[in-house]
């Protein structure tokens, strides 16, 4: 398969990630749709070190990997302690810091 | 038709398919199955791509954490069984143009893009040369990486600890 269509694969798939972003209610639901589009970013990274065979797009997916992960664990306790607090993870309830 | 096409069509039905269950389905629990499917399906088109490594690594971190992280989190929050899961969605349509922009606009570039070299031969074993770059060239970051891991895991705890 030629680099184009890994590429317009992962573009698909972040175009949907967005759409899971800026639609979902829920902030799980939201953390959700970013994993997609890391996902996607990942799929391009690993396209272009393989087209290039370069190991450093290999290596970068590695660390975004790992990163990403840590990302999930901190976003989703925040997600436990706003709920512990507001009862709601309804992203549009959660207006605290609002003037 | 080759092999690969075959099996390139194959993996992309089921990562989009599996990509939209996850924005589209109205009960959060599936979603996140729905993802666990898109992670591995993304990990066979790591493989597609000669990174079994990569593969590993997916399945271990993405498949197998995130998912167990994120279900552990919705078992905290809301209640597996009734309608307290599901959970609607709002700006359908104005989400659909903006994505569908995005989506446009990359493969505007694609299109434009000169077509590419055939996949150059791969030099020798993947797993090898990434062990020895991350002790070598990429010794420093992956060093950054671990403390990175602390902090997060600290930080973690301390937004997750109870009170008192």
């Amino acid at each position: 398969m030629p680099l184009g269509a890994y590429l317009t694969l992962a573009a698909l798939v972040f175009a949907i990630g967005l759409f899971g972003v800026l639609t979902r209610r829920n902030a799980v639901g939201i953390l959700l749709g970013i994993e997609l589009m890391l996902n996607a970013v990942n799929i391009n990274l690993v396209a272009f070190a393989r087209f290039h065979a370069d190991l450093a797009g290999i290596l970068f997916t590695l660390f975004t990997i790992s990163i990403t992960v840590a990302e999930v664990a901190v976003g989703l306790a925040i997600v436990i302690v706003i709920f512990r607090v507001r009862r709601t993870v309804e992203a549009d309830h959660l207006d605290l810091l609002r003037g | 038709m080759t092999a690969e096409m075959l099996a390139f069509a194959g993996v992309a039905v089921v990562l989009l398919a599996s990509s939209l269950g996850v924005v589209l389905t109205p009960n959060l629990f599936h979603a996140i199955l729905y993802l666990a499917v898109a992670l591995v399906a993304t990990g066979v088109v790591f493989l597609l791509l000669d990174a079994p490594f990569l593969f590993g690594v997916q399945l271990l971190l993405y498949a197998g954490g995130v998912v167990t992280i994120v279900v552990f989190a919705i078992m905290l929050t809301e209640r597996l069984v009734g309608t307290s899961i599901r959970q609607t969605s709002r700006y359908l349509v104005n989400g659909a143009l903006v994505s569908l922009a995005v989506f446009v606009g990359v493969v505007g570039f694609l299109v434009q893009a000169p077509p590419s070299a055939p996949r150059p031969a791969w030099p020798g074993d993947l797993t090898v040369a990434v062990g020895q770059a991350l002790v070598g060239a990429f010794a420093v970051p992956l060093e950054l990486l671990g403390v990175l891991l602390v902090i997060a895991l600290l930080g973690a705890l301390y937004f997750a600890r109870s009170e008192g």
